[in-house]
């Protein structure tokens, strides 16, 4: 099979601004960023929480927060189905097949990750900036507000992280959302769906604004970034990378 | 993509310092374990293959569409052709679209398909040789109980499309070049053409998904009797159009052409359809039933 023929027609659809390309585009960004906006406050708020704070249960609570990283997410797609479905405990709301299920799966995803890298993060920064910020008076919230200014690269790469997953994942956002053409229908359903079709230039095009778009993300981040100063032990990550 | 990498190895060097030094090392050790168990056994299956080649000639690859195999029918069938010829056949079950893709590419030795005119290209563009008749099932419209758009009493299977549009009603289409795709897309053209609505939902997914779905969405849909009544039990969908002479739906059986892809099992793909269009092969597509009802209606006139 020829790989260059489906490869350069592929670029011609997208340089085309192909309307039906465009829109499947459209859906993933809205779907995860919206996702995303969502989660992030939750489960930064987690992460710290969970770093800083010494309480009953924590150790079990970060051990399943790890374990959670590895959930395979058509697991989480098919508990989802059922809670939605119309048979469900939830039918009534009439959720299933929508983006909004498609959001709500994709904030189950990316909150363990995004808190865990979170955890890790807080974790790493140096502990007496929070009990200096505490001696010189300052509340608990401006403490820990401070903490996680000093953490903020790492914070950038934990939603990065979870952007990069929820944008490529398929299992959930196929099982929860249907794959409907212009409704439901994202980036990484729609390569699945062509590939089964064989129609594998629609596919490969896809794939490349996937592509682009995990490129892109980093690029800002890697720029955002620029002379600031996060942790040592992020920092010297940052630039073997 | 160097950059997600350093971020996840900071991630993991900033998770270190979660779990304790000793209980670190425990943890890694365990994973240790783990992963060597994992290598070990896909180096096992990895070795296979070797001493599998000698097997190829007995191992035959079948792409077919879903509803065959969704329905059960090849679960009843190939483990008789098996027995009796010691072959074994792989069986990948797409689209017809995505089948007759995978036949010109070679991937399968046979295609067991639904699709009349593309079946015909497929062997007029030299992928296919020696196409049979095999047998035939036939569509239903299924709907809600309810059935708001009233096609029981719409006559044809294009005028019950028809009212399921003046009624802005939900139908969901398999839309993946599928044979069922194919036969709802010629429908429409009976019923004067498709014209999108909000409630026509390109679905992009096999038989028992779309089932589901119209099932969950209270929608209309275009299904091959057979996966519908493996289903049945599980769908408060109910059959409103059926019988009408534009909902047939013959199979075809096609090898694919040893000259185009030398590597095909040839000789395998010829037993398997001498015996599915024999008397025997014939007889037993007939007395394959789910709820004491036959699916599928032999229809060779091959070798009797």
């Amino acid at each position: 099979m020829d790989l260059l023929e489906p490869t350069r027609d592929a670029l011609y659809r997208l340089a085309s601004l192909d309307p039906a390309l465009w829109q499947i585009v459209a859906v993933s960004m809205r779907v995860s960023l919206i996702a995303l906006a969502l989660v992030t406050p939750l489960a930064v708020v987690t992460g710290f929480a969970l770093a800083m704070y010494r309480f009953p249960g924590r150790r079990l609570l970060i051990v399943l927060l790890q374990s959670l990283l590895a959930f395979p997410t058509v697991v989480i797609g098919l508990l989802l189905y059922l809670l939605l479905s119309r048979r469900g405990p939830l039918g009534a709301w009439q959720l299933l097949f929508t983006q909004e299920a498609m959001i709500v799966g994709q904030v189950i995803i990316a909150f363990p990750i995004i808190s865990a890298f979170t955890l890790a993060a807080v974790q790493a920064a140096d502990p007496r900036l929070h009990e200096t910020a505490r001696l010189l008076g300052a509340t608990e919230l401006r403490a820990a507000l401070s903490v996680l200014r000093e953490v903020r690269f790492a914070l950038i790469a934990a939603v990065t992280s979870g952007f990069g997953r929820v944008v490529s994942e398929v299992g959930c956002a196929l099982m929860v959302g249907g794959n409907i053409a212009g409704l439901t229908r994202n980036i990484p359903t729609a390569i699945a769906l062509e590939t089964s079709k064989g129609a594998f230039t629609e596919g490969i095009a896809l794939g490349i604004v996937l592509m682009v778009l995990a490129l892109a993300v980093n690029v800002v981040l890697a720029l955002t970034q620029g002379g600031g100063r996060g942790t040592p032990s992020i920092d010297a990550a940052w630039y073997r990378g | 993509m160097r950059m997600i990498v350093s971020n996840a190895s900071s991630a993991a060097s900033a998770a270190r310092g979660a779990v304790s030094g000793r209980g670190f090392t425990r943890v890694m050790g365990g994973m240790a374990v783990v992963l060597a168990f994992v290598a070990s056994a896909c180096f096992a299956q990895a070795l296979k293959p070797g001493t599998e080649r000698t097997a190829t000639e007995r191992t035959i690859r079948m792409a077919t569409t879903t509803s065959t195999e969704n329905s059960g029918l090849l679960g009843w069938l190939l483990p008789a052709f098996e027995q009796k010829y010691g072959y074994t056949v792989r069986v990948v079950s797409v689209g017809t679209g995505a089948a007759l893709k995978i036949g010109a590419n070679g991937d399968a030795d046979l295609v067991l398909v639904h699709a009349r005119a593309a079946e015909e290209q497929f062997v007029a563009s030299g992928f296919g040789i020696d196409r049979r008749d095999v047998m035939f099932n036939d569509f239903v419209i299924v709907g809600p109980k309810t059935d708001p758009a009233g096609i029981r009493t719409a006559g044809s299977a294009a005028a019950s499309l028809k009212s399921i549009v003046a009624m802005q009603q939900r139908f969901v289409s398999r839309g993946d070049d599928s044979g069922t795709h194919q036969m709802e897309l010629a429908l429409w053209r009976v019923a004067g053409g498709l014209s999108k609505w909000p409630g026509y939902l390109a679905a992009g997914r096999g038989m028992g998904e779309v089932l589901t779905m119209a099932d969950e969405l209270r929608g209309y849909t275009l299904t091959d009797r057979g996966t519908f009544s493996s289903m049945r039990s599980k769908l408060d969908l109910v059959v409103l159009v059926e019988g009408d002479r534009s909902l047939s739906n013959p199979y075809g059986i096609i090898a694919v052409n040893p000259v185009r892809h030398p590597h095909v099992n040839a000789q395998g793909a010829r037993a398997l359809m001498d015996w599915m269009t024999s008397p025997e092969g014939q007889r037993r597509i007939a007395s394959f039933q789910i709820d004491g009802q036959s699916l599928f209606f032999p229809s060779a006139t091959g070798p009797r």
